[in-house]
């Protein structure tokens, strides 16, 4: 399997997701600057955390309107697995591939730390190696991670199983202690936390590699059927 | 040539962490009387004549870019300027 890895200018969560994917998964990966025309070859995108344009004007907002996006919006029609953490969720929100918005922290304050995060849905292409409410540790690293969307979206996210990942103590004011979602086709998660930083015992933990397995596992099952 | 000045702020249902904290500091500096703040964002655009309405041009930009509707209301105004 043959992972992108978007690079934005200020993107800087991009080697560790490369490294997640290289050293830890073992399998194919690429950075792809985001001025580039064409995913077609990739088979799993992959949009990284960091501070894309400065977050300037707000989080996310430029980058969303950069050539490669409309790429990943191709690639989500398709069905690839689009994950996009911390500012890689930001980005898939503001470009309407997930639904609601973030707002500042709660507490105004940047929070970098592990935190316990409870896997609501094991049922996606993103979570299936996870058990139901397993309860992992990833950490967090942002200064606006307030999930907030309206009463109808929230109803919506909740009937079809869409909020993936919550926040056993909820750090910075997230709508039902959100901390991922996926869209309703299931095939583009976000999430705050950063599961490519912990996929090694000596990063302080590996309970993020299973997201990039279960990928892989959903990929090989769909992929190579007849095998 | 107008000079188009965008005021962007988070919609009313929408709890504004940045303001609350500053209306608590305006409290503690003993200015009872401010009930709320709401921080927003400034923006002065130049926009030239096109054969577009400017109003709808403008409209599109907030839409689009200048401000999240899913948590943000904006409001602008349009004057016209002579050209440099």
């Amino acid at each position: 399997m043959k992972f992108a890895v978007i690079v934005f200018p200020g993107s800087n969560c991009d080697i560790d997701m490369y490294h997640a994917i290289k050293d830890e998964l073992g399998e194919e990966v690429e950075y792809v600057w985001h001025t580039e025309e064409s995913l077609d070859e990739f088979d799993g995108i992959l949009l990284p955390g960091g501070f894309s344009y400065g977050d300037y004007l707000r989080t996310g907002a430029i980058a969303r309107f950069s050539n490669v996006m409309k790429e990943v919006r191709k690639a989500a029609e398709a069905g690839k697995p689009i994950l996009g953490v911390c500012n890689g969720f930001q980005i898939l929100l503001e470009a309407g591939l997930l639904p609601g918005a973030m707002k500042r922290n709660e507490s105004l304050k940047f929070i970098c730390r592990p935190v316990k995060l409870k896997v609501e849905n094991n049922e996606t292409m993103f979570s299936n190696v996870y058990e139901k409410e397993e309860v992992i540790t990833i950490p967090i690293a942002h200064g606006e991670g307030n999930y907030y969307c309206d009463e109808e979206t929230l109803a919506k996210l909740k009937e079809n199983n869409q909020i993936v990942f919550t926040y056993e103590s909820n750090p910075n004011g997230s709508l039902v202690d959100i901390a991922g979602i996926i869209n309703e086709k299931g095939n583009v998660l976000g999430m705050m936390p950063h599961p490519e930083r912990a996929v090694d015992e000596l990063l302080g933990g590996a309970d993020g590699l299973k997201i990039f397995q279960s990928i892989v596992k959903q990929w090989r099952e769909s992929h190579v059927v007849n095998a | 040539m107008f000079k188009v000045k965008v005021y962007v702020t988070l919609r009313e249902s929408v709890l504004d962490p940045q303001g609350t904290a500053v209306m608590h500091s305006l409290h503690a500096m003993n200015y009872k009387e401010v009930s709320d703040v709401r921080i927003g964002k400034y923006m002065e655009l130049m926009v030239e004549k096109s054969d577009r309405p400017v109003e709808d041009v403008v409209k599109e930009v907030c839409d689009r870019l200048l401000a999240n509707p899913v948590i943000e209301d904006y409001r602008f105004e349009i004057e016209e300027a002579v050209a440099q």
